[in-house]
């Protein structure tokens, strides 16, 4: 089970509730966790990930256990307390003011 | 009693004010979709509880909403906006060429005859078509394709087709207008494009009378008069008698012949609104007088319209998309700020209220006419 915590505005236009999990075998990257979350709730495509790049919009962060992952491979491993559930991938939407 | 409902698109948020025809008392409902800008939201005119939305936001982009009861409750549709083919390239600011890249939707006009055709034009410059509601978007790839393109350039807010205006008499006649290239006509439902901008002239360009790189800000048609349209450019207000082939200046005696909204009144089609606004530089109004100028020869002869509107200390602008005609009689006629005002006057301009004062700068403003 992996937790997926997305930022207010995604949580309303996906209409979820706090965190959102996901079932996912095999190997626990960014791009399986964004794929499974995209197909879990479709609304949500194009908003983090850029519809034709699949590249990360600029003003979205990706934090786990205290480390900004946003600039890690998509198809690097998430740490393990991410794959065996014990922390959540938080999206967040970057300090960016407007 | 005939109602109406004004679609408001504000930075921060849709708001929708309904009152009945008499246009007195409002009910404001809103924020929708708060915290993000909404460019612009408007219904189906043959079904008018089928209400589209563009939503975006520079954490996470486009987001197109559809309403299928009138705006009491939205869905999410399709966000996908590829361009079709060879991407190519237009003029940066800096004149360097750069690859054409979806910004964002600034414009949504629904089909004049199916609910589930609309119609989005969107920045950096292109039309596309959704013939299901919105779940699929298709680019009409001709008019990107123009061979102008390479040479168009971004107005200051950017490449956008801003302007979508169809044509019930003429069902394969499209006009649209981008900043800063000016405007375009298809006779073939979106295939091919030509631009429409003889008689226009930009001092902002080299060759001020070039077919193309005119910014204008917006144009209008009444729809029992499809060969009459009126522009409001960058500066100067125009007029062309023959459906875009070719325009004339018909300013007249505005204080100023900048500004970005123009419309038509719904009965009276020889009869326009402008809001000018001091200069391009300045970008609010002028004298700080927030006054409506009114022409009922369809230009020339202007009349400013003041009643109920402030005239002293005000400084707002009104965006292109932020003015719009219900059909009532007496017409009525809407526009938003960028100081979160809405006004109203439900006598053709004669008189002017505030429906809401305080809102989210007004991004677009439109109206239903509901029986």
């Amino acid at each position: 089970m992996i937790r997926v915590v997305l930022p207010a505005h995604l949580r309303t236009l996906a209409r979820v509730d706090g965190e959102v999990k996901l079932e996912i075998a095999g190997q626990v990257t960014q791009r399986v966790v964004l794929d499974a979350l995209e197909a879990a709730y479709p609304a949500l495509r194009g908003t983090i990930r850029d519809h034709a790049t699949q590249q990360r919009r600029a003003f979205v962060r990706f934090f786990a256990c205290a480390e900004d992952l946003s600039n890690e491979s998509p198809d690097a491993p998430l740490p393990d307390p991410v794959a065996t559930g014990a922390e959540p991938l938080l999206v967040v939407g970057a300090m960016a003011g407007g | 009693m005939s109602t109406v409902r004004v679609l408001v698109g504000t930075r921060k948020g849709a708001f929708i004010l309904t009152a009945d025809g008499k246009r007195e008392r409002w009910d404001v409902s809103g924020p929708h979709f708060g915290g993000w800008e909404m460019y612009h939201l408007k219904g189906s005119p043959v079904d008018p509880n089928r209400i589209y939305a563009s939503q975006s936001s520079s954490w996470f982009g486009q987001i197109i909403q559809r309403s299928n009861d009138g705006g009491k409750t939205w869905e999410a549709v399709g966000n996908k906006f590829a361009y079709e083919g060879a991407v190519g390239t237009h003029l940066w600011y800096d004149g360097t060429p750069r690859s054409w890249e979806f910004t964002r939707v600034w414009h949504l006009e629904p089909s004049l005859t199916d609910p589930d055709t609309v119609y989005a034009g969107i920045q950096d410059a292109a039309i596309y078509r959704s013939s299901d509601g919105g779940q699929t978007w298709q680019e009409l790839p001709g008019l990107r394709q123009h061979k102008s393109a390479p040479v168009w350039q971004p107005g200051a807010g950017g490449m956008c087709l801003h302007t979508i205006v169809l044509d019930k008499s003429h069902p394969d006649r499209i006009f649209v207008a981008i900043s800063a290239a000016g405007v375009f006509r298809s006779d073939d439902a979106g295939r091919t494009w030509q631009p429409m901008n003889r008689g226009l002239r930009s001092e902002q360009i080299a060759d001020p009378t070039a077919e193309v790189g005119h910014c204008v800000h917006r144009i209008a048609m009444h729809p029992s008069r499809p060969n009459v349209l009126f522009m409001q450019k960058h500066w100067d207000v125009m007029r062309s008698d023959d459906a875009g082939e070719s325009w004339k200046d018909v300013g007249g005696n505005l204080p100023t012949d900048f500004g970005f909204p123009i419309d038509v009144h719904a009965h009276e089609p020889e009869t326009i609104y402008v809001v000018p606004i001091k200069s391009d530089s300045e970008h609010y109004l002028p004298d700080g007088k927030l006054r409506v100028y009114r022409s009922r020869t369809g230009g020339h002869e202007w009349e400013a319209l003041t009643k109920g509107l402030p005239q002293s200390h005000c400084y707002v602008n009104v965006l292109r998309d932020a003015m719009a005609v219900d059909t009532l009689d007496p017409c009525g006629v809407y526009f938003g700020t960028s100081g979160g005002q809405v006004y109203v006057s439900p006598n053709s301009g004669d008189s002017w209220a505030p429906i809401v004062r305080d809102l989210p700068s007004v991004v677009s403003v439109e109206v239903q006419t509901l029986p």
